[in-house]
């Protein structure tokens, strides 16, 4: 047997290669990528030195034809197979679709209520693959820069995202073959672009309260973070998913229209004059005081005053939204330290008016406020990916919406409530309700309200295999886990006789595993070895970390926790890993080894856990713990 | 995940009432620093797993000591008294009898002629006495008398769930 390698204290086996991680701002009408290069954030451009990407993907017959700027020139020829705005249907179902459907153009597929398809050219599509198209792109746009594959990336999403749009989110990236550091949320991500962790440290470890006040054109967002000792922790979030700049257009091209006097039924050629013609007198009125405007055959002035009594209403509701942010997160509006801007929206100097009224802070709008999301959110990809040290930050995050169970009478009882710290466990204990039961239904949703119809459906479990007993005999234990990007899952376990319970996930909008699998191998058919080779790719990382992780572990831990059995176990399993990972070409064969060292040191696992967590505060610094 | 460190412990402070809620939240910090999931992101899944586990427990044992009512009915739960029921009452009919004095006050709020004013009288009332229960708390703990310790903590739940609805109704009345 080849001899393990053991390192000097304090340093991984194998030294760190740099590894090549992005910040992703996947948005409603723009995404963008951006990495760190020499310690600073930018935004990667694409050949033609453009930042941004529509987020637009068009569909022929053979599939998708373009991404990007390319397919919104497409938008007005063929608008119904130029696909925008999707972030709008990420996670949801057709009937909330039907509410705002009037918005977007396209044809929907009749299904069985689950999430939406749309009719396209090339066939059916889900918004999580127009999404995955867009991800693509960008991803190829950083691999191209990084001339090497990408290690991982961090997406941010709204910061009022359920776990169905997160999970769409996530389930997006996976089509792209993109590895997941981490969904963050687009606040959080901005108070990393503005380096407001490292101005806590220059005073001297002082909490800092931060509010970040995002608008973008249809969407806005509003964040109380507190910052502590390096830690950022989401202590609200508020806003309104339909309200944004664009309703500043609608509110001016409103006016114009009864200055001109035509009535509401515009064709879609004056609307989208009119909505020009606003969007620049409001962009004009940045800088000056009125607007000489022309639009068709009427002339007219437009003067700030004017526009401002326009559009403060629907300032004014965003201030409200940032008034009932403070109060969940118990935060005075005088405990605010910084502000910081966020969105193409913002840019009117009206809307930091009042958001400095508000807080009495000057708001920070130094970076470009469409690119301050991926800015941070590739600075915390290069945290998480390894490149550089963690102790700088760390991002505590909450969930934004309660999660409950449906009860008798289509009422919810609320299992995690909203602005708990996440990652979170709960547990509950049900039993059966007549002789011999062998199954269970659980509805979970998400949502404030009391009424299941008020609340958004997530998730229908079935448990079945419950050993079969008098009613009210089975002890049923249902864990729910939230992890630190905010997505759910669920286990279940019959207590009395320990039988772990079989748990069929029905996600109400989203997708299955095994759609998943076979929309993965659909997009290689044309490719079978490409798949192939990729699925091997990824289970040697995966066995390559395990080893990694495993042989640190034990050089660290082995004595103290391992007896020599054990050790001799573990470090046989370790041996045929590393072999099997040298001379398989087979990827289901290297991830059956992989599950199977995963067991084998499940329990060294929990000990190592169970003896760090005692010892992390009792007496060791933390400097000592962390070279585990 | 089964660990054996109560959460007293992994906050390495003595199981008592008295909590420093700065040396709980600087604590937890640094064990969030240590044993958060992205602390973990470019390790294997089963390490991935395994942070994502401990920093629940570490969230939820934090969450349980920072707050007077749940950091009581844990109190009790290590002394194998199951206090965390919504359902169970006191036998005090002058308490019930003010809570529900209580409850018709805030019930009036809405038609007083400064709500605002009449919610922060109220406030400090129930806030008052949830003060005084905490300290009965304290020293029916102290002296092992548990059965008594789990009458204050079901009058805390009563005080408790008072000043949330508090806190609710002068949202809504902000809103509007």
């Amino acid at each position: 047997m080849a001899l393990l390698q053991i390192s000097e204290p304090g340093q991984s086996p194998q030294p760190h290669q740099r590894r090549h991680a992005v910040g992703i701002d996947l948005g409603t009408t723009n995404s963008l990528v951006a990495t760190v290069r020499s310690g600073m954030a930018e935004v990667l451009a694409d050949e033609q030195g453009r930042d941004l990407l529509p987020s637009v993907v068009h569909y022929v017959e053979e599939g998708v034809s373009c991404v990007g700027y390319e397919a919104a020139e497409h938008n007005v020829a063929d608008p119904l197979n130029t696909l925008a705005s999707v972030k709008r249907l990420m996670g949801r179902g057709v009937a909330d679709i039907k509410t705002f459907g009037s918005q977007l153009p396209y044809e929907f597929a009749d299904d069985d209520g689950g999430m939406p398809k749309i009719k396209t050219a090339g066939g059916l599509v889900s918004p999580i693959q127009v999404s995955a198209e867009i991800l693509r792109k960008l991803a190829g746009r950083a691999e191209i820069a990084f001339d090497s594959e990408l290690d991982g990336a961090v997406i941010t999403v709204p910061a009022y995202f359920d776990e169905a749009q997160r999970q769409a989110t996530k389930d997006a990236a996976t089509l792209a073959g993109i590895k997941v550091l981490r969904l963050l949320n687009e606040p959080t991500a901005a108070a990393i672009a503005y380096g407001l962790d490292e101005s806590e440290q220059e005073t001297k470890g002082q909490d800092r309260t931060i509010a970040i006040y995002d608008l973008g054109g249809g969407t806005f967002d509003i964040s109380i973070l507190r910052l502590s000792k390096g830690v950022f922790e989401v202590l609200a979030t508020g806003g309104d998913s339909a309200l944004g700049g664009d309703d500043f257009d609608h509110a001016i091209a409103d006016w114009l229209r009864q200055q001109m006097g035509m009535d509401e039924n515009l064709n879609a050629i004056e609307q989208r004059i009119l909505l020009e013609t606003a969007k620049s007198a409001k962009e004009e009125l940045t800088d000056s005081s009125q607007v000489e405007l022309e639009v068709l055959d009427w002339q007219g002035t437009l003067t700030r005053e004017l526009m401002h009594s326009l559009i403060d209403g629907l300032i004014a509701k965003t201030i409200r939204a940032c008034k009932k942010s403070l109060r969940d997160a118990g935060v005075a509006q005088s405990e605010i330290d910084d502000v910081i801007l966020v969105g193409g929206s913002t840019r009117t100097p009206r809307v930091g008016e009042k958001v400095a009224e508000l807080f009495g802070v000057e708001p920070l709008c130094s970076l470009d406020p469409d690119q301050v999301v991926a800015m941070g959110a590739a600075l915390q990809a290069e945290v998480l990916v390894g490149n550089k040290s963690g102790d700088d930050m760390l991002l505590l995050d909450v969930i934004p919406l309660s999660l409950g169970i449906e009860t008798m009478g289509g009422l919810i009882e609320k299992i995690i409530h909203r602005n708990t710290t996440i990652p979170v466990a709960k547990a509950q204990e049900f039993t059966t309700f007549k002789d011999g039961q062998t199954a269970m239904a659980i509805h979970i949703l998400q949502g404030e309200r009391e009424l299941v119809s008020d609340c958004r459906s997530l998730a229908r479990f079935e448990l079945r295999g419950i050993p079969p007993m008098v009613a009210g005999a089975a002890k049923i234990r249902v864990s729910y886990q939230v992890d630190a990007d905010g997505l759910l899952s669920v286990t279940a376990r019959e207590l009395t006789s320990n039988v772990e319970s079989r748990i069929e996930v029905k996600p109400s909008y989203g997708l299955g595993e095994e759609e998943i699998t076979s929309m993965l191998q659909d997009s290689f058919s044309h490719a079978r070895d490409d798949m192939q080779a990729r699925a091997l790719r990824e289970q040697q990382v995966e066995a390559d970390r395990m080893i990694e992780d495993l042989l640190a572990a034990i050089y660290k831990d082995g004595d103290a926790l391992l007896d020599s059995e054990e050790r001799q176990c573990l470090k046989v399993a370790i041996e045929e890993l590393r072999e099997l990972r040298e001379t398989t070409t087979e990827h289901r064969l290297l991830a059956r080894q992989i599950e199977s060292v995963a067991k084998a040191s499940e329990e060294f696992a929990a000990r190592r856990m169970d003896a760090s967590i005692k010892t992390a505060l009792a007496g060791q610094t933390l400097d000592e713990i962390e070279k585990g | 995940m089964k660990l054996t460190s109560d959460f007293f412990e992994i906050f390495a402070i003595p199981v008592a009432w008295q909590v420093d809620g700065s040396q709980l939240q600087s604590r937890y910090l640094k064990l969030q620093q240590e044993f958060h999931p992205d602390r973990f992101a470019s390790h294997s899944d089963p390490e991935k797993r395994l942070a994502v586990q401990t920093a629940s427990l570490i969230n939820q044992a934090y969450d349980t000591l920072k707050s007077p009512l749940k950091r009581a009915q844990y109190l009790l739960e290590l002394n194998k008294i199951d206090a965390s029921q919504d359902s169970h009452i006191t036998s005090d009919g002058a308490f019930l009898m003010e809570q529900i004095e209580l409850r018709e006050a805030l019930s009036d709020v809405r038609d007083s002629a400064d709500p605002f004013a009449a919610l922060d009288t109220l406030r400090s009332v129930v806030e008052h006495s949830y003060a005084e229960q905490q300290d009965q708390f304290q020293a029916q703990y102290q002296a092992s008398d548990f059965d008594h310790a789990f009458n204050t903590v079901a009058k805390m739940q009563f005080s408790a769930k008072l000043l949330d609805e508090i806190e609710q109704l002068e949202a809504e009345l902000e809103d509007l």
